[in-house]
């Protein structure tokens, strides 16, 4: 089978798929890209389908050295990425030769990047899924982060062949991002609705795939009595005793107990997964109506269509 | 029967919401609820997951309209309400309390001020209902726990509990299916694995079922754990 070798890992580069749906129940976390604009145009570049399992790529990149000639395509954060010497274009598939390292170099905006193989990374998929869990531990390579040596198949994923379209346009420094409020935003003080559509919060470095931690406002509640524990969607905005604002993201746990003010929006949610410890983050109000426009036009952007 | 209540939590979830208390028949009705959506609409959502007092449905709001499924929600929510003691399966957890394995057995004896047997016949002689499956893969919160043993979380949680870990926190308790950080009291552990992967049905407990602990001796935990 073609492969891919890990020769160096990276900060931190796993196996994502769309996610592992129907298992939350269970307790199982969904995990999946950060940014699902970028896995899934990276997969339409290469001509797969766009749940075939691809690699996040985390702030420092890896390099990796194929057993073959891959068709390979990146999305996403942009980061200077060389391959024999020379410059490789990204949003663009291109051609990885055997035995050529295709090498990740200095970051210059985002913080995730997707690359895509033609026929997708071929591991063997745990509840029906290829998505890397890190807080489970499930997934290929026993749910951890790809290290040096770790050898990647390559599948025969033939996808439909889709039209791929624009690159998601990516946060420079922090990102407003659009909230629905809930579920809980009668638990807060009319102050801590106020300050969390005014504030400017901060991403800190206590952050990662689980979600964000965020330092910039503490949002008071209007009562301390404990919850008690519910499902956590992605995007939602948990608030500790503390009152300093989690962002829950890809891998994170399926319930939690602590009450939840607003919502980030699925369209903006790609937005989030390209932010990195220090950038900023606004939180503006919208409607179910905005929320389900925003998407549509990030469907048509990601397919090519033009509005 | 309490009315339910149905809001968004963003785009893609609809909660639905009764009253904020641990009661086995609000959570039957959630467990009865979630079933029927599968059934019906089990096409169109993504997951259905079952907390103390709510149900969160997960959709693509590209492909479900909100209102839609909220309807569908509301319907399913006038059905007669099933008998809690009737639902789902009947499990037996063998524990080996104390020891090594249950490492928190003398502080939870001491601070509630009973012997370390008392503690073990209070645990073990209760039917506990699983409410909410979550936190790791595997892990059911059960409930609820004797009064005499009612203690908070540890102040400082545990970096390391190892799998199969029987705990007490809050009037709950559970069983650490895997080795995680952790802020339950220890009393002991089981051979039985509430996650495995591999097996065809994966996780063990699902809301709705009853489980009852078995005390057992060092020699039994051992065999079972080979078995």
């Amino acid at each position: 089978m073609r492969s891919m070798t890990v020769t160096r890992g990276g900060m931190l580069t796993t196996v994502q798929d769309l996610g592992r749906w129907g298992h939350q129940h269970l307790g199982v976390p969904v995990a999946g890209p950060m940014d699902w604009y970028s896995h899934r145009l990276a997969n339409r570049l290469v001509g797969n389908s766009e749940d075939a399992a691809a690699l996040e790529i985390t702030l420092v990149g890896p390099e990796l050295t194929p057993s073959a000639d891959v068709t390979c395509a990146i999305a996403g954060a942009s980061f200077e990425v060389t391959c024999d010497g020379a410059p490789v274009t990204v949003n663009a598939s291109f051609v990885a030769r055997r035995g050529v390292p295709v090498k990740f170099r200095s970051r210059v905006r985002g913080a995730r990047a997707a690359l895509a193989v033609k026929g997708g990374f071929s591991v063997t998929p745990v509840l029906g899924s290829r998505a890397t869990s890190l807080i489970s531990r499930m997934g290929p390579f026993g749910g951890r982060a790809l290290a040096p040596g770790d050898v990647l198949g390559i599948g025969s994923d033939d996808g439909a062949g889709s039209s791929a379209g624009r690159p998601l346009p990516l946060p420079e420094g922090g990102a407003r991002l659009r909230v629905m409020p809930g579920p809980h935003q009668s638990r807060f003080t009319e102050d801590a609705v106020r300050l969390l559509h005014d504030a400017r919060f901060t991403v800190t470095p206590d952050s990662n795939r689980m979600g964000y931690r965020l330092d910039g406002a503490v949002l008071a509640r209007t009562d301390q009595v404990e919850m008690l524990s519910d499902a956590t969607p992605i995007g939602s905005i948990q608030v500790p005793p503390s009152g300093l604002p989690i962002l829950l993201m890809a891998d994170r746990q399926t319930t939690g107990g602590y009450p939840k003010i607003a919502t980030v929006i699925t369209a903006d949610l790609p937005l989030a997964g390209q932010l990195a410890p220090g950038d900023w983050i606004e939180f503006a109000p919208c409607t179910r109506e905005t929320a389900i426009e925003a998407l549509r036009h990030r469907e048509a952007a990601l397919s090519g269509v033009t509005r | 029967m309490d009315p339910v209540t149905i809001i968004a939590a963003g785009d893609a979830a609809l909660v639905v919401e009764l009253p904020q208390r641990v009661d086995p028949e609000i959570s039957a009705r959630l467990v009865q609820m979630a079933e029927a959506l599968r059934q019906s609409a089990g096409g169109v959502i993504r997951d259905a997951v079952v907390g103390y007092c709510t149900l969160t449905v997960y959709f693509d709001p590209l492909r479900v309209d909100a209102s839609w499924l909220a309807a569908e929600i509301l319907n399913l929510a006038r059905e007669d309400p099933p008998d809690a003691c009737e639902q789902g399966a009947t499990i037996e957890v063998p524990v080996c309390y104390g020891g090594e394995l249950g490492p928190d057995l003398v502080d939870v004896a001491r601070v509630c001020g009973c012997s370390e047997e008392e503690v073990v016949r209070l645990h073990s002689e209760v039917t506990y209902r699983v409410y909410v499956v979550g936190f790791v893969p595997g892990f059911a919160y059960m409930g609820v726990v004797d009064d005499r043993l009612a203690l908070p979380r540890r102040t400082s949680p545990r970096t390391k509990v190892p799998a199969g870990s029987v705990a007490i926190a809050a009037g709950q308790t559970g069983i650490y299916p895997i080795e995680t950080p952790g802020g339950w009291h220890l009393l002991g552990r089981t051979p039985i694995r509430p996650f495995d992967p591999g097996r065809p049905e994966p996780v063990l407990f699902r809301p709705g079922d009853r489980v009852r602990f078995r005390a057992i001796d060092r020699r039994t935990f051992d065999q079972l754990g080979l078995a």
